[in-house]
């Protein structure tokens, strides 16, 4: 090769500004006031729970900070005409994502995963707990099984996307926890603080979505392509 | 033994019967409180419970949901090992072949109703669970019409040569409410087995209309508006119709059972059993609509809901034996003998 084609391609590429994946960040607020939560009652009838607890607990539906700040959203993309992104996932490789009973309540009690990714189910109480998720999609299977205290800890993963998948506790009717399943890798859940960040987002246009169980769904267009994208969420009460 | 010899009354059959019906009814209420608590799948396996035998599982064990659902799986057992007794006995001891078929259904039935209510856990089918709550209550109509196929009452009447008829068209407008009454039942058993809660959380308004928006939209509001509490599913438009078509049902029975009564005080008389009976009946359909309404209004309250079904089955089977009582009257009486039907003339025979 010349050296002078040589020089050009490398002048060419040095103009040509490298395109690495890069994060999406951002933060969601609540404006208003959300519904108030509703204490567990039926939590006041058994000992073994309320043993871990100084005061009846509440639903946790919505978790707002002082400022506003809105967490527990579940944050994904999808490309940019809308339609979801699938085969994507890396959840085999992933590591495993982890839902907790503690207090007889799941922690966190809203997760999300990829499809294939092993979700680790402990029981760190002193009580029996049963673990039975229901899914919706065909293809993602019921089970019910059940955990003793101290006992070992339990595996699923899912095949299947899936938003809200909810698993429960029917010892103990007031535990739920709801998962969403990804065929991929783009998507997080926003913290206490409102802020949220979806890692390694390969450059281009994309559709960024921010769902929550009860304020709904709003979507953004974002494109990924010089270092991170900011993308911010505002959610009003109703 | 004599098939045409007319047959003796059992009294220790006949309080065995009672007793059988009496646990059966129990048996309903203890089932009602398990999908009352959402306790239905608390225990994941079956037969046994979390590993134990079921007779042997540590009563320390029985906490939250697994107190319902252990206790009414041990009570089944009761009810089964005492229909098992009934049935043999009735064979054993009754005279009449009809009624010692009667005996073996209710034994077939509350072996099937044991093993659908074990693969409803195993096979986590929600649609077995509502199969389960109808051939309860089928179960219970049965016990209660071997208790009064066993009774005095009953054998005396088929002893008598003339009784007094309950006129046709009587007879099928009860007829026919008590089916109604059953299909009623089924709304019923396939509402509380959505595991959705309360569809509709107002009354007398659905949603604050008269009748509810069940567009997408609206939908997605309810679930949103609803901060629950339990581990409920959310509501879907199939669940808010259901209800609605629940509500229209219970003032279409409201008014059957209503006219029944008239028609019985006018074609029977104010005196007759059978006026009695439906005046009775019409009492537990009105406590059966406040104690739907107060299901709404208080939250779908487990005992509420669960006397609503306790006192829904008490009215399925009042129908039920008022059509047998009328039937088997009528069966004698020679004005209506020709219209009978046969099985009922062979009832009233005691053949």
């Amino acid at each position: 090769m010349k050296i002078s084609s040589i020089f050009l391609l490398a002048a060419t590429l040095a103009a040509t500004p490298v395109l690495r994946a890069a994060d999406i960040v951002g933060t969601i607020t609540f404006k208003g006031t959300p519904p108030a939560e509703i204490p567990l009652t039926q939590m006041e009838d058994n000992a073994d729970c309320m043993a871990m607890h100084t005061n009846t607990p509440t639903t946790h539906h919505y978790v707002v900070g002082p400022n506003g700040e809105f967490g527990n959203v579940t944050v994904f993309l999808r490309n940019a005409d809308g339609s979801e992104i699938s085969g994507k996932s890396t959840g085999a490789a992933a590591a495993s994502a982890v839902l907790d009973q503690k207090g007889c309540l799941y922690d966190p009690t809203i997760l999300a995963v990829q499809t294939g990714q092993k979700i680790t189910v402990k029981n760190s109480d002193d009580c029996i707990h049963n673990v039975h998720a229901i899914p919706k999609v065909v293809g993602n299977q019921e089970f019910n099984d059940p955990q003793q205290p101290g006992g070992a800890d339990l595996s699923y993963s899912f095949p299947k996307s899936e938003m809200f998948l909810k698993f429960q506790c029917d010892v103990h009717p007031w535990m739920f926890a709801w998962v969403s399943v990804f065929d991929h890798p783009y998507f997080c859940v926003s913290g206490a603080d409102g802020k949220f960040t979806i890692k390694n987002v390969p450059p281009g246009k994309y559709t960024i979505v921010a769902a929550h169980r009860k304020a709904g769904e709003q979507t953004q267009e974002v494109e990924v392509k010089d270092g991170n994208a900011t993308v911010n969420f505002t959610f009003e009460a109703k | 033994m004599n098939a045409n010899a007319p047959t003796k009354i059992n009294r220790p059959l006949h309080w065995f019967a009672v007793a059988t019906a009496i646990a059966t009814f129990l048996l309903l209420g203890a089932g009602g409180l398990v999908t009352s608590h959402e306790a239905g799948m608390s225990v994941p396996d079956w037969p046994n419970s979390y590993g134990y035998n079921m007779f042997a599982f540590p009563i320390s064990k029985w906490t939250g949901g697994i107190f319902y659902e252990h206790t009414h799986r041990l009570w089944a057992s009761v009810v089964g090992l005492m229909t098992t007794i009934l049935a043999i006995w009735i064979c054993v001891k009754d005279s009449r072949q009809w009624m010692k078929w009667l005996g073996v259904i209710a034994f077939l039935l509350v072996v099937a109703q044991g093993v659908l209510g074990g693969l409803r856990v195993t096979m986590k089918m929600d649609s077995l669970g509502i199969f389960h709550g109808v051939v309860a209550q089928t179960f219970f109509v049965l016990t209660c019409a071997i208790v009064l196929f066993t009774s005095r009452f009953w054998i005396e009447l088929a002893s008598q040569q003339k009784t007094f008829s309950v006129p046709r068209g009587l007879r099928s407008h009860v007829l026919f409410v008590t089916i109604l009454i059953f299909l009623q039942l089924i709304l019923g058993a396939t509402m509380r087995h959505q595991h959705a809660g309360l569809a509709i959380s107002d009354f007398p308004l659905a949603h604050g209309k008269i009748w509810p928006d069940t567009n997408p939209d609206a939908i997605a509001r309810y679930n949103a508006e609803r901060m629950e509490a339990t581990n409920v599913n959310p509501i879907t438009a199939f669940q808010v119709i259901l209800q609605m078509v629940h509500r229209i049902v219970a003032l279409v029975i409201f008014a059957g059972v209503a006219a029944a009564v008239g028609l019985s005080v006018k074609r029977l008389g104010k005196k007759d059993s059978l006026t009695k009976l439906a005046i009775f009946w019409l009492a537990l359909i009105i406590l059966q609509i406040a104690l739907g309404i107060a299901t709404i209004w208080t939250n779908k309250a487990a005992d509420v809901a669960t006397a609503h079904v306790l006192v829904g089955a008490l009215s399925l089977v009042t129908g039920a034996l008022w059509c047998i009582i009328a039937f088997g009257r009528s069966a004698k009486s020679p004005e209506t003998q020709n219209e009978t039907f046969g099985a009922f003339g062979t009832f009233a025979a005691n053949k």
